[in-house]
């Protein structure tokens, strides 16, 4: 048995705080001891810092297969490693996309040796295109929980009630239910928008999505959501009267839940000013007064989860103009950064958001977001909250290096992050 | 001024030292060898990445009269056909040593991007629907030859606003020089907000025609009425089209202008163009030129005009103002 012991942290979990030292089997992936004072044959040192459960990005694009250029599923992992993520779910609009059980197998037999649990999301129509449903319940059988046709919304309505009542209907083996997850754009109001519509686009001559473009399918779906009593997740929201359709509909008892990302939580049109494709993302970066909203919606616990929406687009793709240029930006590595310094949540929200929240919509919850506890998988985030770092797309871990918050400086930052017992990021690095 | 992105970048000062400055080159087009060596030994590229006839002639022209050196780029025939990115694109032409960049794009900001990638001044001739500045400034010029000043003056600019970097650039220059811009259209003609800019709506032309110092109208694109943001030509002449019976109602010293090419039937009609001496459609493209020359003089230009005797008769510097042939 080779140990290794995390020394000197506090632990933060879903029982709230506590000082103690962790000890890891790494053969057998799981916490041995909990508590003061422990040794092990390796140690890392986590004095100052924070150990929590590892993080689950509910959406991240790892590009693979397709545009390994831009990213790969070991790129990708890497990134969510040294951002403290254990588990992701990969997005299905790769090049084949995800509407098949070989693409799903491909996935899955790539990710086996990456730096964290790669789940990929099965398309939710073929190809992605809106027109036949996918045969869900076969991916189910290979693990497949979370049904998208992310980059796309699905447009039409009957579909997307057949989807839900379909998915609401699939047996799966562990008993985790399968989610309809919607990427929420009415294509016909969006169609020729580069970034949100308002006082920024109207001054730059771009092109605008419209708030409702987002807002008109959210209302659908939850008329849609009520009407089969199929769970709906809405992906990275982005609008005031998402969060508030969103909000309303909880509190109705209806079985929603949604995401939103750092970028949206942290940035509005006005950064578009300068006509830089760093900043160009769907859904588009939108005002102050949504990101304020979004914030709220953390608060309240309209937001169940943070989900970076990580999109690498390889340099040469972002050297055009702002039109031209594949929206999309990296997120996993400054996430947890950036949220704390942007979303007016503490670390102790933060963590719920990113981990045990995001685990649960993930059917990830028996291995992830776990309490920090004998017995339980060793996936664990390190964080030092007093670790000032400043963010180069150069530097990260992905292949592509489109970061929105270039040169910004930030404080706190994942030390260490332990998948399956497996040190993956020691003192800031990934490991392999 | 290194470069001339947007004229918002302007203030009402350097405005009009540049419309000033378009004077004095104005006159040097009166002379009988209409050319200054002011830019000699400098390279202007004229890199069109949309087709163009009368802008990219206008830049060569004022280029020449400043005895500048001119290479003409166009995409079609660059390697933008082969997948190079316009960053790629930009910094090859760079390298063979140039000036300033005169850049006309389908995109807009695609001048933005180009300024921060390469080292040269850079003239923005038209970025998608965002700015066409010199367009503004050769306006302005016109106007401000017509009416005396901008200052206080009523204009409106009539159709295609949300589409237009004609428009956009012309409200930041009308409202800088002490206008007072009045924006005429169906609402889907219109940005989707008006908050960026000090300007006022009107849906009736009718109800302000008869208060304008000038009005400014727009081309119908077709593309628009495929879109479909206006059900015809028909029905957009009937409301916003300046027909005879319109144009009887406005001032006698009114000022019309069109950026062209004019639809005539459509945003103005032929018995307006032809036989009304508000129109200055010819004004406005004969002082493109002047406006150009003063443009890429002030980008990259040796000398200030501050360093000639004021009420001299050179218009240029005076270590330039030899003339040659």
């Amino acid at each position: 048995m080779t140990t290794i012991v995390l020394r000197g942290g506090q632990l933060l979990d879903r029982s709230g705080r506590r000082s103690g030292d962790v000890l890891i089997d790494r053969e057998t992936g799981r916490i041995i001891e909990v508590g003061p004072g422990l040794s092990g044959d390796d140690v890392l040192d986590a004095t100052g810092c924070v150990v929590t459960p590892g993080f689950v990005d509910l959406h991240v694009h790892f590009r693979e297969p397709g545009d390994e250029v831009a990213e790969t599923i070991m790129s990708g992992s890497r990134c969510a490693a040294r951002g403290g993520f254990t588990a992701v779910v990969a997005m299905p609009n790769t090049d084949p996309c995800t509407d098949s059980a070989s693409v799903i197998n491909e996935v899955l037999a790539r990710g086996a040796s990456a730096l964290c649990e790669v789940r990929p999301a099965g398309a939710l129509t073929v190809g992605r295109e809106g027109r036949a449903l996918a045969p869900m319940a076969e991916l189910a059988t290979l693990g497949v929980r979370i049904f998208t046709d992310d980059g796309n919304g699905l447009q039409d309505d009957r579909l997307m009630r057949r989807a839900l009542e379909y998915a609401g209907s699939i047996v799966t083996d562990d008993g985790v239910p399968v989610v309809v997850a919607q990427h929420c754009e009415v294509a016909s109001l969006s169609a020729g928008g580069v970034m949100h519509e308002g006082e920024w686009s109207a001054r730059l001559g771009l092109g605008g999505q419209p708030a409702e473009a987002e807002e008109l399918m959210v209302m659908r779906d939850i008329a849609l959501a009520r009407m089969t009593g199929t769970r709906v997740h809405f992906q990275h929201l982005s609008t005031a009267g998402s969060v508030a359709m969103v909000r309303a509909a909880k509190a109705g008892g209806l079985p929603v839940t949604a995401e939103v990302t750092p970028h949206h939580l942290s940035l509005t049109d006005a950064s578009c000013a300068g006509f830089d494709p760093v900043f160009k993302v769907h859904p588009p970066l939108r005002t102050e007064a949504d990101v304020a909203a979004l914030r709220a919606g953390l608060h309240d616990g309209t937001i169940d989860a943070i989900a970076t929406d990580h999109a690498p687009h390889a340099p040469e793709t972002k050297e055009h103009p702002f039109d031209q240029a594949p929206p999309g930006m990296l997120g996993l590595e400054t996430a947890l950064a950036v949220v704390l310094a942007d979303a007016g949540v503490s670390l102790d929200q933060a963590v719920a958001l990113l981990s045990w929240q995001p685990a649960a919509i993930a059917g990830l919850a028996d291995r992830h977001g776990r309490p920090i506890a004998p017995g339980e998988p060793a996936n664990l985030a390190v964080f030092d909250p007093e670790h000032s770092w400043t963010v180069r797309g150069a530097e990260s871990a992905s292949n592509s290096d489109n970061t929105p918050f270039e040169g910004r400086t930030l404080n706190g930052r994942v030390r260490h992050t332990i998948h399956a017992g497996e040190p993956v990021v020691i003192d800031f690095e990934a490991t392999r | 001024m290194k470069h001339l992105l947007t004229i918002g970048d302007l203030d009402r000062g350097e405005l009009e030292e540049l419309l000033d400055h378009a004077d004095r080159f104005a006159e040097v087009l009166t002379r009988s060898v209409p050319k200054v060596p002011a830019l000699r030994g400098r390279t202007v590229v004229l890199a069109f990445f949309e087709d163009s006839t009368r802008t990219r002639s206008s830049f060569d022209v004022a280029a020449r009269r400043l005895s500048a050196d001119v290479i003409n780029f166009s995409a079609g025939a660059s390697s933008l056909n082969k997948g190079e990115s316009l960053r790629d694109t930009v910094e090859t032409i760079h390298a063979m040593g140039i000036d300033a960049m005169v850049v006309r794009h389908r995109s807009s900001g695609a001048p933005h991007r180009i300024a921060e990638w390469i080292d040269a001044s850079i003239v923005n001739a038209g970025d998608g629907w965002h700015q066409h500045p010199t367009q503004a400034l050769l306006d302005s010029y016109v106007l401000r030859k017509r009416l005396g000043s901008l200052d206080g003056r009523h204009i409106a600019i009539v159709g295609d606003i949300a589409h237009s970097r004609v428009a956009r650039s012309d409200i930041e220059a009308f409202t800088a020089l002490g206008a007072r811009v009045t924006l005429v259209g169906p609402t889907t003609l219109l940005p989707p907000t008006l908050s960026p800019w000090n300007v006022e709506v009107a849906h009736d032309l009718d109800a302000v025609i008869g208060d304008l110092d000038a009005i400014y109208l727009l081309r119908i694109q077709n593309e628009r009425l495929a879109e479909p943001l206006i059900p015809s030509n028909r029905e957009y002449r009937d409301r916003f089209g300046l027909t005879a019976a319109r144009a009887r109602r406005l001032r006698a010293d009114a000022v019309i202008c069109h950026p062209g090419p004019m639809n005539l039937g459509v945003e103005i009609d032929r018995e307006v163009t032809a036989n009304d001496d508000r129109v200055a459609v010819l004004d406005q493209v004969a002082a493109g030129v002047p406006v150009r020359m003063a443009v890429l003089f002030n980008v990259i230009g040796h000398g200030r005009f501050d360093d000639t005797p004021s009420g001299g008769d050179e218009p240029v510097p005076a270590e330039t103002n030899e003339v040659h042939s």
